[in-house]
């Protein structure tokens, strides 16, 4: 399987990723190539195995459920580009 | 256009916010109402480096839904990123599940209809996950910027979907009622629609009977009982309308306008979201041990169509009785508490008393259950009070109006200070009667010359003396006696 120049600028804008003509050539060689990787990897037989949501097969840890974290809103706005009345300030967005 | 010759296919999938006291991969506060940003920690801001924990008491809450709907609760569960760009979702990708959920089928039992057109249809549940819920986004003024609350973000959310079961806009409102009431009942989620702790998206679409499955077009986001079944009627007319002149439906979410009555498109499928999940690598697969599962069920409270069936049995009442009584877990309290202070042999008048009586009175000020200044200890002492001949019924609904208005602890202390009680006194009654028939002896004689209307008019007069303490039935046969 390969892709097409059109589903590369599909994925990058997806990502919201601004991608130019030549990068998107680029790009599409490097997603070939990973795409090569799996096809050679499907070449292994993995008849009657069970996939692995993780690489670790181990279970979740669970945490009790108690409010923990005191209120820091100072100091995260501190670090924020704009803020008003408490509220993070993000150019307008309506869907 | 015509309803006839069509079908309407509804499927839910509702948002039921779990009731824990912190978020679902964090430690911050889920209380509702607090300032904006104060409960949203580093977690829930994604900043970088940290790494969401799993919440056991949402899982527990996962747990308790799939046994309350016979589903089957997933011994593993895996946990996917939902990837789309919004800003009031930090991280870019809301952690959600998608191919092992946690709770797999299950069904909900519905009542259809009212009175002599009460049926019961069984809902068909496809599954149940959990989820984090974004945080909210304020379009107001902000210098033509949008401002981000992030204090909900985080919150655990348990999604429930079920199978395209549902025929008609009451079905689909029977379905979220009985839904609403089963959360509340077991303790998971508070149901406040106006906070939006619960809300419902319909998928829904028309066909010829007998057709394959027509195109849906989603209604998002439906807050009320009121508002999805005026969505889907509006939604379901356009349709059927749109087919019969000849365009084809597109696939497409739409918002509904509770002003305008109408379903406008939001996006199309060529907009639709491509969500591109896969498996959080931050989060190791949901493993539940068939012993956490029983040490839940034995938490759970008695279920509701349980519940149902042993008021039938117990009580003697009617399946209508018993489904409405059943209604939510207060009300089925309330109504135990109430037979348990009035006595077993009262079960069927404590049912027609808190039904009818209190449930209208509590109508009237827009009270709920749990806020009725009748205690059910009082409407069961009230009740016991009229079965053993201590008030009529009449007399009843003022005791049960000065209970209302706090002018007493009790029904006794009413019947006491008011000086209430029915007289049985045959003789008391007699002298009565006597007295009212001297005074009225026109209407003797108006009686005894054959006008029978006249002698209620001395069952009314003879009950007035009474001030309608004398049981009428006793009055009735004492007038009967002494005008023979």
């Amino acid at each position: 399987m390969s892709l097409t120049p059109e589903q590369v600028r599909r994925v990058a804008h997806l990502a919201r990723i601004e991608i130019s003509d030549a990068e998107v050539q680029t790009t599409l060689g490097h997603l070939n190539g990973i795409f090569a990787l799996i096809e050679a990897m499907q070449a292994v037989d993995t008849k009657g195995i069970e996939p692995m949501a993780h690489a670790q097969d181990v279970a979740q840890r669970l945490r009790a459920d108690h409010a923990t974290e005191p209120n820091q809103r100072e100091a995260f706005q501190a670090v924020a580009p704009e803020t008003e009345a408490g509220l993070y300030l993000v150019p307008k967005v309506i869907e | 256009m015509s309803m006839n010759n069509w079908e309407v296919v509804i499927g839910i999938e509702t948002h039921a916010q779990l009731s824990t006291q912190s978020k679902i991969f964090s430690g911050a506060s889920t209380a509702f109402g607090a300032e904006p940003n104060t409960q949203a920690c580093a977690v829930d801001l994604a900043l970088p480096g940290v790494l969401p924990v799993l919440n056991r008491g949402a899982v527990d809450c996962a747990i308790k839904f799939g046994l309350a709907i016979g589903a089957e609760v997933a011994a593993k569960s895996v946990f996917a990123r939902k990837n789309y760009f919004y800003p009031d979702l930090p991280k870019g990708y809301q952690i959600s599940q998608f191919e092992l959920p946690v709770v797999v089928g299950g069904k909900l039992t519905i009542q259809v209809g009212q009175g002599e057109n009460l049926r019961e249809k069984t809902v068909n549940l496809t599954r149940a996950h959990l989820e984090e819920d974004a945080g909210k986004s304020l379009h107001e003024d902000f210098h033509g910027k949008s401002g981000i609350d992030l204090n909900r973000a985080g919150t655990p959310l348990l999604e429930i979907v079920t199978e395209p079961d549902m025929r008609s806009s009451a079905e689909a409102v029977a379905y979220a009622r009985a839904l609403h009431a089963l959360v509340r009942w077991i303790g998971i989620c508070d149901g406040n629609m106006q906070e939006g702790s619960f809300r419902c998206d319909a998928n829904v679409s028309v066909r010829r009977p007998g057709q394959p499955l027509g195109t849906r077009r989603e209604i998002k986001n439906l807050n009320s009982f009121r508002f999805m079944q005026q969505a889907i009627d509006y939604e379901v007319q356009w349709q059927i309308a749109e087919i019969e002149d000849g365009r084809a439906i597109q696939q497409a979410t739409v918002l509904f306008d509770p002003d305008t009555g109408e379903t406008r498109m939001m996006r199309s499928k060529e907009d639709a979201h491509d969500y591109r999940y896969f498996p959080d690598p931050d989060l190791l697969p949901l493993i539940i041990s068939p012993d956490w599962i029983e040490r839940t069920r034995k938490t759970m409270p008695e279920l509701p169509e349980a519940k149902k069936q042993r008021f039938v049995a117990d009580y003697g009442l009617s399946a209508y009785d018993a489904a409405a009584l059943t209604g939510s877990l207060e009300i089925a309290d309330f109504y135990e508490a109430t037979v348990s202070a009035a006595g077993k042999p009262s079960a069927k008048p404590c049912a027609n008393w808190v039904m009818v009586d209190l449930a209208a009175r509590l109508n009237k000020d827009d009270k709920e259950f749990g806020q009725s200044p009748v205690s059910a200890k009082q409407l069961g002492g009230l009740v016991a009070r009229i079965a053993d001949n201590t008030i009529s019924n009449n007399i009843a609904k003022k005791v049960f109006e000065a209970l209302w208005n706090g002018e007493g602890s009790s029904a006794d202390e009413i019947i006491e200070k008011q000086g209430l009680k029915q007289i049985t006194d045959t003789g008391a009654i007699e002298a009565l009667i006597d007295e009212v028939l001297a005074a009225n002896a026109a209407m003797v004689a108006e009686f005894k010359a054959g006008k029978e209307k006249a002698f209620n008019a001395l069952v009314g007069q003879a009950m007035k003396a009474t001030k309608g303490k004398a049981n009428p039935q006793q009055v009735n046969e004492l007038l009967k006696k002494k005008l023979a």
